[in-house]
């Protein structure tokens, strides 16, 4: 994947991230509990297990039993954090996350890996591209795809201290840094401005973060200055950041490892239409993936800094009717 | 209806006090749907005894003025649909006033059509998507056990229900973890919405299925109060999950209704309500005349 993030360091997987931020939760916290669907060697909820057995649960194969249970701990006052691969959990489950957790508003916190087509080699069927569309559908939620290991490890601490429901997708692949450290702290509903410019701005979260830096670096060569937002979560949005960039830099690149309806891009044209009308162009997938190495699958399938880069110059043109 | 509540350390076994009472909330079942134009009187009425039993029989420890006393027992209306048999135990009870009931599915009502959580006092799980239930209740079973807590969690599933996969799933897990705190009763009364369910997808042999995935089970006469309450008292005597198989007869207590399954989900009409809540009431008038005479034979077997 390095390839793909060029002037960039590769840092751990988000997984590996949430798993680690989660057992140094439990140590904390006695009411956290972990459930995990046969998955927790890759989702990574095993550390908090061997740490904490007697407040882990193996499930086995049974996604809509894991989120149900996970409903009536959550009324018996515990905090249950519940992983699977993003496609088992969200798709699986979700009748069971509309009845158990969203519906009662339950403090459940749903954790998907494996999101999106990063994942690589495994395929379509394990490849999560509407997780994010679904899980923002549920009244309540709230939905964060982090974007590097730094970020992740916030956001778990921010799930916990929130109360009511939440979805957080992490990733297999190793995640280009984007952040130096750990944030201090990470507010739902508050977005990362990353880079300024006022030309045009692109918003992205999770693997797409990296190629918007990307493609900052290669535009501002060519005198083109972009802004750069990490809006890691997706429900609630930062509305504030999403107006100032509409108004100040007057079009928005929405970017992201999902279909283009529903998710990031989709959310974010719907505040842009209300908030300051302005010109999107949007970057992401229109349907379903195919096995491969995951750099391949990326360029494929354009989710890489020269597809965003293709995104601002449509955007550039369409604005102001020159050709970039 | 004064407030009730029920410890195992003072039970009420006395069965014609629950016959009455079963009645009473037949009665309500039929007025709240009539009231309400629409809703499930056939397994409404089929699971009468078996809330009656675990309301008044002491087996549900709860508290109507404190529903959310921390210690209480839990009980999931997992076959959500049969929801006016638990609204009308819950008036009984005393979390509910009984006006309240023919509020049943109205705009603005706390009586939603099917349990919905944080609205009536009393519901401990939003069902109504079948199936749910058990898996919402194992994970209670497991918090409590996580804490070192006595209470119990009661899960009533609808037969036609087991045909859902996560029963299964959650049957599968609880055989695993095998909380003694928690007890299924399956309201078996043979009929689902669109017919018999053994001429739609056939459940037989059920005890055979619960034994297997590590349930203690038992058969018995849902609507025969001593076979309920014993079958109650076995439960929690068992060391791991315990599975009651409740026979009933879909819309019991109300003649017409009996075995109609017409009646699974439409409403009784004024005329039908009149005669249910005629025949309901010579119910109660026998049970009544039947203790005077077995007072007046105690009295004459006295003296």
């Amino acid at each position: 994947m390095k390839a793909i993030y060029p002037g960039l360091t590769l840092g751990k997987a988000t997984r590996d991230a949430y798993g680690e931020a989660l057992r140094d939760l439990g140590r904390l916290h006695d009411e956290i509990v972990v459930l995990d669907a046969d998955l927790a060697k890759s989702t990574k909820s095993f550390a908090f297990g061997e740490a904490f057995p007697d407040r882990f649960f193996n499930v086995g194969i049974q996604e809509a039993n894991m989120v149900g249970m996970a409903g009536g701990m959550a009324s018996a006052g515990k905090v249950p954090f519940i992983s699977s691969f993003a496609a088992f959990v969200i798709l699986k489950g979700f009748d069971q996350l509309r009845m158990a957790v969203a519906y009662p508003q339950l403090n459940v916190k749903v954790a998907g890996s494996h999101g999106g087509i990063s994942i690589g080699e495994d395929g379509a069927s394990q490849q999560s591209v509407e997780d994010i569309a679904l899980a923002c559908s549920l009244p309540g939620f709230t939905v964060c795809v982090p974007s590097d290991e730094h970020q992740m490890r916030a956001v778990v601490k921010a799930a916990y201290r929130h109360k009511g429901p939440v979805y957080i997708r992490s990733g297999r692949p190793k995640a280009p840094l984007i952040y130096d450290a750990e944030p201090k702290e990470f507010g739902f509903g508050k977005a990362q401005r990353l880079r300024e410019g006022n030309d045009v701005t692109i918003i992205a979260n999770g693997m797409l973060v990296g190629a918007a830096l990307v493609a900052h670096e290669r535009l501002r060569v060519e005198g083109i200055q972009v802004r750069v937002v990490d809006m890691a979560c997706v429900q609630p949005l930062d509305e504030d950041e999403i107006r100032l960039a509409a108004l100040e830099t007057g079009g928005i690149v929405a970017a992201e490892e999902h279909l283009v309806h529903g998710g990031l891009g989709a959310r974010i044209a719907q505040v842009v239409v209300r908030v300051q009308p302005a010109p999107m162009e949007f970057v992401g997938l229109n349907g379903y993936a195919e096995s491969g190495d995951p750099e391949a699958l990326m360029r494929k399938y354009g989710l890489t800094a020269d597809h965003v880069i293709a995104a601002v110059r449509r955007l550039l043109t369409r604005r102001n009717g020159k050709t970039h | 209806m004064a407030k009730v509540m029920h410890t195992p350390t003072a039970p009420i076994r006395d069965i014609q006090l629950m016959r009455d009472r079963a009645t009473s909330i037949r009665k309500h079942i039929v007025e709240m749907l009539a009231a309400a134009g629409s809703g499930h009187p056939g397994g409404s009425l089929s699971a009468v005894e078996i809330v009656t039993a675990l309301y008044f029989g002491g087996f549900l420890r709860y508290d109507a003025d404190n529903p959310e006393w921390p210690d209480r027992d839990r009980f999931i209306l997992s076959k959500g649909h049969g929801v006016p048999v638990q609204y009308a135990a819950l008036a009984e009870a005393g979390f509910l006033p009984e006006s309240e009931l023919k509020t049943l599915r109205r705009i603005d009502s706390r009586l939603q059509g099917h349990p919905v959580l944080g609205t009536a006092p009393g519901i401990e799980a939003s069902t109504g998507s079948l199936g749910q239930g058990l898996s919402i209740g194992l994970g209670m079973a497991l918090a409590a056990r996580l804490d070192g807590k006595d209470w119990n969690v009661f899960v009533l599933l609808g037969d036609g229900e087991c045909q859902e996969g996560q029963v299964w799933e959650a049957a599968m897990a609880a055989g695993h973890h095998a909380p003694a705190n928690l007890i299924a009763i399956v309201d078996y009364n043979k009929f689902q919405l669109d017919g018999a369910i053994a001429d739609i997808i056939d459940i037989s042999p059920l005890a055979d299925k619960w034994q297997a995935f590590g349930w203690d089970t038992t058969e018995i006469n849902g609507h025969d109060l001593g076979q309920v309450t014993d079958a109650l008292e076995w439960s929690l005597s068992c060391r791991r999950p315990a599975c009651i198989i409740a026979h009933t007869v879909k819309g019991q207590g109300v003649s017409f209704m009996e075995n109609q399954n017409a009646y699974h989900g439409v409403a009784p009409t004024e005329e039908e309500l009149a005669r249910a809540l005629a025949e309901l009431d010579s119910t109660l008038q026998r049970a009544e005349a039947s203790i005077e005479r077995s007072g007046s034979a105690a009295r004459k077997a006295g003296t």
